[in-house]
């Protein structure tokens, strides 16, 4: 018989909390740590979403997507989550660029940016401050009609080479465009130039271990290779959650799965106003990512000046559609050393991430699939041997993940690696008002993705249902539906 | 609580969410974010600290309210008269 995943969990909870990805992880532990009852579903065997890492025999272990989030990151974590789970986010060292219109690298904060931008781009100190200042002042309920590439014609015309320093590593961050609202650029952007990019040293393996960790301790009962087949509305009301076989009831459901998958999915239009739903079909999803990863030999060592980071590139311009075609020639490198994982055994490993078409890879057969696969390999090892030399001979072990991968490992619409598009946080915050004690926590708007913006998202989510929950303590229905245990 | 009371209840709370922060020399009647490095997530903390220790719902369209200190315990004084002070 199979194992029933789902045999910790009780027949009535004041929030179901479906995926566990870090905004879903955030809302569970601060509703557990207020003394609700909550019950967090992961349709996948591991928590974390994509936040997430694998292993490989001979002692290898990739990370997704560790490197690298913004210096928010401490204070997030250390309130909503704990002091010594904060105490293991560190600085990367360096951050670099190699392409045909400059080679540089950057600890990637406002002073050396400036730096940059006046002494070796020459760009006047008041345009520099000006533009950051600008930057900095963006909030979410701006002006939308502005696009990031507006913003940097205003400041830096004819300059794609600044254009390039300054998108290039915000598209491998959040997959965004210059043509999306300029006001998501600027929250993102001065969030890394507030003090630089920062990683959590022990590996996202261990940064899960210790939220599972918290979660129980908050008394919050979790359950993997659990997909939710339905979110349960009646009356305007969210009643339970049909999961497994069972009828789950809740006062509360905070979807962390995709956007689009909660409201036309697990709920349905029905349940909506007609026009919410036409809203919420509007919603264009972010694009998905290919990555390789390569491990190296147990005994080789990578020099660490290669650096943390590096946006390599060989096209002569920056141009943000080529960034998403399969004929590659843009690759953000993550450069893992032993001091990712202090407290396991010595290995280097690279991570080579790209944008990608979700359908540039879902039409294909099997037979071209693999060989896309392989191409995918071959092409970044022959990119990589400019950094890393005689770098076949020198890897044990390397793997490709397509859009497709990413698809099957987080049941996410198309792969989507970033959410949804800044269209997205307006329904996403609009949930509730259309179903009572429905909200959704995730990658959306652009501005609420990435490490930090998933767990911010996840805290102001939980802060709101933590509200509903207060104002409405009544028990939820008469009992003699099922048993309450 | 008084109004004196709620100061004090407001800078506990600020001095569990900006540790770092001096808040001996804090001035009532200018914004917080012009004297403490703090961001709209801090505000948020606020909110959800009151309502943890005194069950005060503040609704988003509220949060305006909590620009300084002077402005925090002119809205939360109506809201705070019927709770008694910690002993």
């Amino acid at each position: 018989m199979p194992k029933d995943f789902l045999k910790a969990a009780r027949d009535e909870y004041d929030v179901i909390v479906i995926g566990s990805g870090l905004a879903g992880l955030t809302a569970a532990n601060l509703l557990g740590r207020a003394g609700h009852r909550v019950l967090l579903l992961e349709q996948h065997y591991k928590l974390g979403g994509l936040a997430t890492w694998f292993k490989r025999p001979g002692g290898h272990i990739f990370d997704i997507s560790l490197h690298g989030f913004p210096y928010g990151m401490i204070k997030s974590c250390g309130r909503y989550w704990s002091r010594e789970l904060a105490d293991h986010i560190v600085p990367l060292k360096s951050i670099r660029f190699d392409n045909p219109m400059f080679s540089l690298t950057t600890t990637y904060n406002r002073e050396d940016f400036t730096q940059l931008l006046t002494a070796r781009f020459g760009i006047a100190p008041e345009t520099v401050k000006a533009f950051f200042d600008t930057a900095r002042g963006m909030n979410f309920y701006d002006d939308q009609s502005l696009t990031t590439r507006q913003l940097f014609d205003r400041f830096f015309p004819g300059r794609d080479d600044v254009v390039r320093l300054l998108m290039e590593p915000i598209v491998y961050a959040n997959g965004s465009t210059l043509e999306d609202p300029a006001l998501t650029y600027g929250i993102v952007f001065s969030n890394f130039m507030s003090k630089g990019v920062y990683t959590f040293e022990g590996g996202t393996d261990l940064l899960i271990g210790m939220m599972h960790d918290t979660l129980r301790r908050n008394g919050v009962d979790v359950c993997i290779r659990c997909p939710v087949q339905r979110i349960e509305v009646d009356n305007g009301q969210v009643r339970a959650v049909g999961v497994a076989g069972r009828r789950i009831r809740t006062r509360a459901v905070v979807s962390n799965a995709n956007l689009l998958t909660t409201v036309l999915g697990m709920v349905g239009e029905q349940a909506f106003d007609p026009r919410f739903v036409e809203q919420a079909k509007a919603v264009r999803l972010n694009n998905s990512s290919t990555q390789v990863y390569m491990a190296l030999n147990a005994d080789e060592r990578l020099d660490e000046s290669i650096g943390d980071l590096l946006f390599s590139s060989t096209a002569p311009e920056f141009r943000t559609d080529l960034l998403l075609s399969r004929n590659i020639t843009s690759r953000t490198f993550s450069f893992y050393y032993p001091r990712t994982r202090p407290q396991g055994r010595p290995r280097c490993l690279i991570v080579s991430s790209t944008n990608a078409e979700y359908d540039d890879w879902a039409r294909l057969n099997e037979a071209d699939y693999q060989a896309g696969k392989q191409d995918l390999v071959e092409t970044t090892l022959d990119a990589l041997e400019k950094y890393v030399p005689n770098v076949r001979s020198r890897m044990a072990y390397v793997e490709a993940a397509t859009p497709r991968t990413f698809a099957h490992y987080t049941a996410h619409a198309a792969g989507a690696s970033f959410g949804t598009k800044f269209e997205g946080l307006a329904v996403s915050r609009g949930l509730p008002e259309q179903v009572r004690g429905l909200y959704h926590a995730g990658s959306v708007g652009i501005i609420m993705s990435g490490w930090l913006g998933a767990i911010n998202y996840g805290a102001i989510v939980a802060n709101d249902v933590d509200a509903l929950l207060m104002k409405s303590s009544q028990p939820m229905q008469p009992a003699g539906q099922g048993t309450v245990t | 609580m008084t109004p004196a009371e709620i100061r004090e209840e407001i800078l506990d709370i600020l001095g569990d969410i900006a540790p770092d922060e001096d808040l001996s020399t804090l001035k009532d009647d200018v914004a917080f974010r012009d004297q403490l490095e703090l961001d709209s997530m801090d505000f948020l903390d606020i909110v959800m600290e009151l309502r943890k220790r005194h069950r005060i719902q503040i609704p988003e369209e509220d949060y305006g309210n909590l620009a300084s200190m002077a402005s925090t315990v002119a809205y939360l004084t109506p809201r705070m008269k019927d709770i008694a002070p910690k002993s």
